[in-house]
């Protein structure tokens, strides 16, 4: 897991010969972006997703994803509850190893490298990989060792000063650190539940990720925490890669430049999240996004 | 006789009276149930409750009261054979009386006197409780009377048996109250009165046990110490080394079987444990004191050790391997039940499953376990068997675990057992001891209510 083969984007327009008719290669989109700038077909790969199913005992949960995530871009997951997005960003990490009777089978690359391998040593993927889930969950620690934990596991810091500063600086990313620099050993439990998702996210920036996936963040939040978390979605897009799965279509579009559309376990349509919300291809796509089902 | 009469009369008046009771409601709307305040099962209710209620008060007063109140009327009737007799004398008379009434043998010749009284008595019995079933009955008819009037759509009937309800709620909460307080107090009383005996400083402070009284005065041997330090020393003791061994092991094989045994072995596993934790403890008592502690005393023997044949070591094992479930399993409960969402947030930090269960799931379950440790704790200090056959009853007071002990419960169990007065010292050192036990037990369960509430504010 230490050799990082730089393998950039594949070649997405073969990608986009093969069969599967769920299948949208995600770049070969990219030219249709209402935009036209173009730039953004040389955004490399961060993640790539070949014909992944995922099942749990004999029901099958995903049918053959092919899907590409961009480099320093937000990708959205929407899709109605039940459509397999959780079950995808969970694949990216393999935190559907810790579900009994969940197999998943096909590619997942991140950087070029199988994740599933067997040689992948999952806790150092992890390490490489943050993750914020649906509702806060702040360890029974104090603020600080919130933060503190992941570094101190990895080894990251090598004394307390160190770590004092990875603590901080997580923090002030998360833009959580001046509302809680006098209270850093209290319990991460006191904080309010925006606070305390801003903790999560602080948690999983301070092991220093390159992706960070979210899975619905904001949709125990109240309208004002949510519009924070989004604002720092935006900012920490310079520096992570982002994927987030998230029930608000309306979060979709102000958050993310990539959109995919799952529904009942297939990819229906995935592109520049402007070319998704103003001219899908699919039917299906359109009528979730006007409100007809979902 | 009477009063079975009684009881069958109010049982047959208090069904009749709710199903005409809930009919009348019914009836007096015209079976337009809406025009009814309260359903009409609670006119049924409010009708039959006014009926039986008073008359079954009275008759369980009456219960209470009878025979204090005939053996005041027997102790007249007896008035001169009494007036010179000590008062043992008087109430083997009174029991006499009565068993003759009862038609029974006696142990001496029936003076004419005790005939008479007898016959007094039984005739009293007979007419008094005559008069109560006619009482009875009176005070059902009229309290039948009384709601039967009341009956209407304006009766809030629902409310007044809902009220009811709640008071008998109450009685039943008060129950276990009671008893406890009643407890206390009788254990309190019998312990000043050991202490009118034995000094409460000699008591808490004395550092010998010996509690065989002298019968006669010229007995030798029979001090009569009771210091309970000896006591208080084996059963802390016995309780460390249990603990010693339970909570590790039950700790450990709570976190396997939470967070790491498949499905299937933790489907065998823990009903086993259950099943351990059923186990009467007389069964642990004989294999520690048949099977335990000769074998220990035999590997003492062999590297050179005098290893008694009751050994508080034997009984700490057994005691702690008895405990070992109550820990596992309640500790199981609290890892089982921190939250999905925990883990799944160390994971995804890149945590092993060692990191998450040592920093995070035991943490977050700390307050089930140190609930399940005081559990423990209280176990282990009530234990009487196990220490009765594998610890001796020597009140030895030593830091040697290997030496017999023996621990506030044993002697409890031992000063009660066998033939004494009920108001020597030694038969009243156990209400003492059991005093102590029970300050003890309270302190801790006051403790461990405390940590628990503390730890639980912080992590859930």
């Amino acid at each position: 897991m230490t050799e990082r083969e730089p393998d950039m984007m594949p070649e997405a327009e073969v990608e986009a010969e093969t069969p599967e008719t769920q299948y949208r290669a995600s770049f070969s989109l990219k030219t249709k972006d209402a935009a036209g700038t173009g730039a953004d077909a040389a955004v490399p790969a961060k993640v790539t997703a070949r014909d992944v199913c995922v099942f749990y005992g004999k029901k099958q949960a995903l049918f053959n994803v092919n899907l590409d995530v961009a480099q320093h871009r937000v990708t959205a997951l929407i899709g109605p509850s039940g459509c397999g997005k959780s079950t995808f960003l969970r694949c990216i990490n393999r935190m559907n190893d810790t579900i009994d009777g969940c197999r998943v089978q096909g590619e997942v690359r991140l950087d070029g490298v199988d994740v599933n391998q067997k040689n992948i040593d999952v806790v150092q993927l992890r390490s490489r990989i943050g993750m914020v889930f649906q509702k806060p969950n702040p360890f029974p620690k104090s603020i600080y060792e919130n933060v503190a934990y992941g570094p101190r596991i990895h080894g990251l810091a090598a004394n307390g000063r160190e770590l004092d500063e990875i603590v901080e600086q997580s923090l002030r990313r998360a833009g959580l650190f001046d509302e809680v620099h006098d209270r850093l050993h209290s319990p991460g439990t006191s904080l309010s539940g925006g606070q305390q998702q801003r903790l999560c996210i602080a948690r999983a920036i301070a092991i220093s990720p390159e992706l960070i996936l979210m899975d619905e963040p904001c949709s125990s939040l109240d309208p004002i925490a949510t519009a924070k978390i989004e604002e720092l979605i935006d900012e920490l897009r310079s520096r992570f890669t982002i994927v987030i799965v998230t029930h608000n279509m309306q979060q979709a579009a102000r958050v993310s430049q990539y959109t995919a559309f799952f529904h009942l376990g297939h990819l229906v349509e995935f592109g520049s999240t402007e070319y998704i919300f103003t001219n899908p291809t699919e039917e299906r796509t359109q009528d979730y996004i006007t409100g007809r089902f979902g | 006789m009477e009063l079975t009469i009684l009881i069958g009369a109010l049982v047959v008046l208090t069904a009749l009276a709710f199903v005409y009771g809930r009919r009348r409601a019914l009836i007096k709307v015209g079976g337009n149930r809406r025009a009814l305040h309260s359903m009409p099962n609670y006119h049924g209710w409010f009708v039959a409750i006014w009926c039986g209620l008073p008359a079954v008060i009275l008759l369980v007063l009456w219960l209470l009261l009878r025979t204090t109140i005939l053996e005041g009327f027997i102790e007249d009737a007896l008035g001169p054979e009494l007036a010179n007799t000590a008062a043992a004398m008087k109430s083997a008379m009174i029991d006499d009386v009565r068993a003759l009434t009862a038609g029974e043998q006696i142990a001496r010749e029936p003076t004419p006197l005790l005939l008479e009284a007898a016959e007094r008595y039984a005739s009293l019995k007979s007419t008094a409780d005559a008069a109560v079933l006619v009482i009875g009955l009176v005070v059902a008819g009229f309290g039948l009377g009384l709601a039967w009037r009341r009956v209407g759509p304006k009766l809030r009937a629902r409310n007044n048996v809902e009220a009811l309800v709640r008071v008998v709620l109450f009685l039943c909460s008060m129950v276990a109250i009671i008893t406890t307080i009643g407890i206390v107090l009788s254990v309190l009383f019998e312990s000043m009165r050991f202490f009118s005996y034995v000094p409460f400083w000699d008591f808490l402070f004395g550092v010998q046990w010996s509690p065989q009284m002298a019968i006669r005065t010229d007995q030798v041997g029979s001090s009569g110490a009771f210091g309970i330090i000896p006591l208080f020393v084996g059963t802390l003791y016995i309780t460390v080394i249990a603990l010693l061994i339970a909570m590790p092991i039950g700790l450990l094989s709570a976190i396997y079987m939470a967070e790491y045994a498949s499905r299937r072995v933790r489907d065998v596993v823990k009903p086993i444990l259950e099943i351990l934790a059923g186990v009467p403890t007389v069964v642990y008592g004989f294999f520690a004191a048949l099977t335990v502690a000769p074998a220990l005393r035999d590997a003492g023997a062999s590297l050179g050790l005098g290893i008694s044949s009751e050994s508080a070591l034997a009984a700490g094992v057994v005691m702690g391997i008895m405990i070992i479930p109550f820990i596992s399993s309640l500790a199981d409960d609290a890892i089982v039940a921190v939250p999905r969402s925990l883990r799944e947030g160390a994971y995804a930090l890149g945590a092993t499953k060692a990191e998450t269960v040592v920093n995070v799931v035991i943490p977050a379950a700390l307050s089930g376990i140190v609930a399940s440790f005081l559990l423990a704790v209280s176990r282990a200090i009530g234990e009487t068997m196990i220490v009765v056959m594998a610890a001796g009853l020597t009140a030895n007071l030593t830091a040697n675990p290997l030496d017999s002990m023996t621990t506030v419960t044993v002697q409890i169990v031992t000063l009660l057992v066998g033939d004494q007065e009920f108001d020597s010292p030694k038969t009243l050192a156990a209400f003492a001891l059991g005093l102590v036990l029970f300050v003890a037990t309270l302190v801790l369960n006051v403790v461990a209510l405390h940590v628990s509430r503390k730890y639980r504010e912080q992590y859930e």
